[in-house]
């Protein structure tokens, strides 16, 4: 007998006890289950929801590859200053890099699914129902939106209040109002505010080196517009992600390409990418108006980013990862198609807006996405609305044919036995 | 005047193992099998003993709410079993056919000149009222109440399904007669429906008003051309009836004998040669199961297409509503990285290292396996592309689940059947059952609002 056979047998003798769903989430895992259609349509489509997960997971791989090289490659040059006459192979595809982000950005993605996942298994022993597959998604996620520099107890604390206030008490995956990844995001930054913000903890050792004389600085692009400073990354630099930020969110470049992944294999929203892209520009578009119709001077503190180039806003800070990402993410969005272009819009309106007037929440863009979490339901139920106001009016304006009042029918005389 | 419908959002399944276009006459079945499973919410009375002979057309039982309402026996012979479950609940009857085939005959009707109330009560004494359906509830037409319209779909989308147009053929007299009388009983018209370029015999009917649709599947649910022709509002109802049927209510209006005889499309990959049978209403399946051959040992063989249809047996007996038997391979095996792998023989509704939509002409050999587990609702958007009516459907369903009813009217619950949700069940991520929750749902907004 094979493992197939051994592991049914496990199965079996679990059934119904305490500790089945862990059994079955890791057997669910190996292989996928011999469960046949009980009632209703006897097949069904291949897609479940652990090969929709996973689509997302592979769409991410590469930002997560990426991120991994960002991280030495920002460490070593805030050290010895950018190298001039950048090459790929030379300066960026290196081990040193590689081996930085090894040490790095590896632990955090080990501890955001080793705790989150931990999390999970107690839910679905205690409640006795299997372990969904939901945080499969956000555990990928969380690493690649916190600063590199987050100490792991933080990141461990965040994730167990994420998963819990955010997803289990609510009854668990395809429940929960807030996107959790964000949810744990938001309790970084507001738990810890002082180490989430700042300019020392988006580059590798700035926060040890601080206040020596080899300190070096990591602030982003972001942080340094919102204190009017300069910055010296060019455009490129920004579009493929050669520049500091939380870990995942530096390459607009891989992040566009793991959208079109996702749009093509049909796993996310593209009424919530495009309208939400259409969002931003259009509130970039209406500062770019509000500095060219001279309507704020140059001593503002909203001058800087005011004056940014309006798409220039989606290939800094987080706002292309939120976009694709996170506002796409079906369970905690907008769930009307007509509902996700206002969503989308939404989101991409109030991350710049937020981005620009707040100068101390530069990542306006988890604050813009949980902020329409909460009211996604709101916009659906609108939507609804309109449906049932439409049903409404046709039921106003038809003539019921009343219940047949005259002879009845035939009376059958019958007896029983 | 015909009325060309147009439905863009569906899917057509395409499996392997169509029926070829030849009719055999199946064995005569030693049993016939009444399965009170077929006709939903019944309550029936009995009104004769075990032991009892009947003969083809005699009234076995009656339903209890509506006492004119009667169910007749496809066959003559003894009543040799009453199956009862749960508080004597009556499951099923048996009937040994006999040699005679004896026929109970009616006086016939001059329904050309009878009136609605005669053809009404000429139907209930018939045997042929169980075939008309009712929306909402989707259940057997109350006699009481007069629709609004009748709706008759000629056309057969869902996979595998019997071909309408080859089974009525040559039956133009009786579905004229049938549809003729029918007529009388609504205000409304009688629509019916065929596929746009179909040589269907329901296309020459007169009286009726002719609907030509096109598109994939769910086009052929009576479901969608409702909402798309003349959609229920509260407190309508319309009748439904199946195409093969009114060749039943058509003969017992032409001669007064109730005749069950049907052809039926045997279907599925596990039926070596598929094709049509000609057998009746509660035949034994083994009668012609055999004849075509089956390929494998383990499969399911369904009452129905693999969609809509009721789980049945190598022993089971035709559905009183069927006409289309399926058997596929059960899929109870487990797929080692079945969630990871690339996938190229199964259908998928996304691209997620699926290959289907690369070929969407070639014919799969789908098993009975979920392809997953039960989850809650997560995915959004996929059921609206598969689903062609004015109505959001994941948010009806959770309606139905949390058992709403004032969101469950405004939502529009009266205009759908469970066979409406077949094809958002078949393409569901969460595997959640989709039929079942909207049939909790109807059966709640029945008992509670009636």
């Amino acid at each position: 007998m094979g493992l197939k056979g051994k592991l049914h047998e496990i199965k079996q003798k679990y059934k119904g006890k305490k500790m089945a769903p862990a059994f079955n989430a890791l057997h669910t895992f190996l292989y996928s289950p011999d469960e046949t259609t009980h009632s209703g349509s006897h097949i069904r489509v291949v897609d479940d929801l652990k090969r929709t997960m996973n689509t997302v997971i592979m769409a991410l791989i590469p930002v997560l590859l990426f991120s991994m090289f960002n991280t030495g490659y920002q460490h070593f040059s805030a050290i010895n200053g950018f190298p001039e006459n950048f090459s790929l192979m030379e300066h960026f595809l290196t081990w040193d890099n590689f081996w930085i982000g090894i040490i790095k950005v590896l632990p955090l993605v080990v501890v955001s699914y080793g705790v989150g996942l931990g999390v999970e298994f107690l839910f679905a022993v205690i409640k006795g129902h299997e372990v969904e597959e939901g945080y499969l998604v956000t555990g990928m996620l969380v690493p690649l939106i916190v600063p590199i520099d987050t100490p792991l107890w933080m990141l461990t604390v965040a994730v167990v209040f994420g998963v819990v206030i955010g997803k289990e008490v609510f009854g668990g995956t395809g429940m929960n109002i807030l996107n959790p990844a964000l949810t744990i995001r938001a309790f970084l930054f507001f738990a810890y505010p002082t180490w989430m913000s700042g300019d020392k903890v988006w580059v590798y050792d700035a926060v040890n080196l601080a206040g020596t004389p080899d300190a070096i600085s990591g602030e982003t692009i972001l942080g340094s517009m919102a204190q009017g400073k300069e910055f010296s990354y060019s455009v490129s630099d920004m579009f493929f992600g050669f520049v500091p930020g939380s870990v995942g969110e530096t390459s607009a470049f891989l992040i566009l390409l793991g959208g079109l992944f996702l749009i093509f294999s049909k796993i996310a929203s593209w009424r919530i990418m495009v309208s939400a892209v259409i969002g931003s520009l259009v509130m970039g578009l209406m500062f770019n108006q509000v500095v060219e119709l001279g309507w704020i001077t140059e001593t503002s503190k909203f001058h800087g980013l005011m004056d940014f180039d309006f798409w220039k806003h989606l290939i800094v800070g987080g706002l292309a990862f939120g976009i694709v990402y996170m506002a796409t993410d079906p369970v905690t969005g907008a769930q009307t198609n007509k509902g996700k272009w206002i969503y989308g819009f939404l989101i991409g309106f109030l991350s710049v807006m937020i981005r620009v007037f707040n100068p101390a929440y530069p990542e306006g863009v988890f604050l813009a996405i949980l902020l329409m979490n909460v009211f996604a339901p709101t916009i659906d139920h609108y939507v609804i609305q309109g449906n049932v106001k439409r049903r409404m009016k046709r039921m106003k304006n038809a003539t019921i044919v009343p219940k047949d009042s005259g002879q009845k029918a035939e009376e059958l005389k019958v007896e029983t036995v | 005047m015909s009325k060309d419908i147009s439905i863009k959002k569906g899917l057509n399944i395409n499996l392997v193992g169509a029926a070829e276009q030849t009719t055999s006459i199946a064995v005569l079945s030693n049993v016939y099998v009444i399965n009170l499973d077929d006709f939903h919410g019944l309550v029936p009375k009995m009104l004769v003993k075990q032991g009892a002979e009947v003969k083809v057309g005699e009234v076995l039982f009656y339903n209890k709410n509506k006492t004119d309402m009667l169910f007749v026996s496809p066959v003559g012979g003894e009543l040799i079993e009453i199956q009862r479950g749960a508080r004597r609940r009556i499951l099923t009857l048996k009937i040994l056919a006999d040699k005679k085939q004896e026929t109970l005959e009616h006086t016939i009707l001059d329904f050309a000149n009878a009136g609605a109330q005669e053809i009404k009560a000429y139907l209930l004494k018939g045997g042929c009222w169980p075939f008309i359906k009712q929306r909402p509830y989707d259940i057997i037409a109350d006699p009481t109440i007069a629709p609004k319209a009748i709706f008759i779909s000629g056309l057969a989308t869902a996979p595998l399904a019997a071909d309408i147009d080859y089974v009525l053929q040559g039956k133009e007299k009786e579905l004229q007669a049938a549809v003729s009388a029918l007529g009388k009983l609504t205000p409304g018209k009688v629509h019916i429906s065929v596929g746009s370029s179909s040589s269907s015999p329901l296309a020459g009917l007169n009286e009726i008003e002719l609907h030509k649709i096109l598109g994939p599947h769910p086009a052929g649910l009576v479901g969608t051309q409702i909402n798309k022709i003349d959609p229920i509002n509260k407190g309508e109802v319309v009748w439904t009836i199946a195409p093969q049927d009114l060749i039943v209510i058509g003969e017992l209006l032409l001669t007064g004998k109730f005749n069950p005889e049907r052809i039926v499309a045997l279907v599925g990959s596990s039926v070596k040669v598929p094709k049509y049978y000609k057998t009746k209403i509660g035949a034994e399946i083994s009668t012609f199961l055999y004849a075509s051959g089956v390929n494998t040992e383990n499969f399911r063989v369904i009452n129905g297409d693999v969609l809509t249809g009721a789980k049945s047996s190598q022993d089971g007996c035709l559905g009183f509503y069927n006409n289309t038997v399926t058997a596929i391979p059960e899929g109870d095996d487990y797929e080692f990285f079945g969630w990871a792998k690339p996938v190229f023989n199964k259908i998928s509704a996304t691209r997620a290292m699926t290959f289907s939509w690369l070929r969407p002409k070639k014919k799969y050999d789908l098993t009975t396996n979920a392809n997953g587990e039960h989850r809650a609702f997560v995915v959004t958007g996929q059921y609206e592309k598969v689903f062609p009516m004015d109505i959001f459907p994941m948010q009806l369903l959770k309606a139905c689940m949390v058992k709403d009813l004032d969101e469950m009217e405004q939502l529009g619950l009266y205009e759908v059947a469970p066979e409406d949700f077949s094809l958002t069940e078949f393409v569901c991520i969460s595997k959640q059952p989709h039929q079942q929750i909207i049939r909790e749902g109807l059966d709640l907004l029945q008992k509670e609002i009636g």
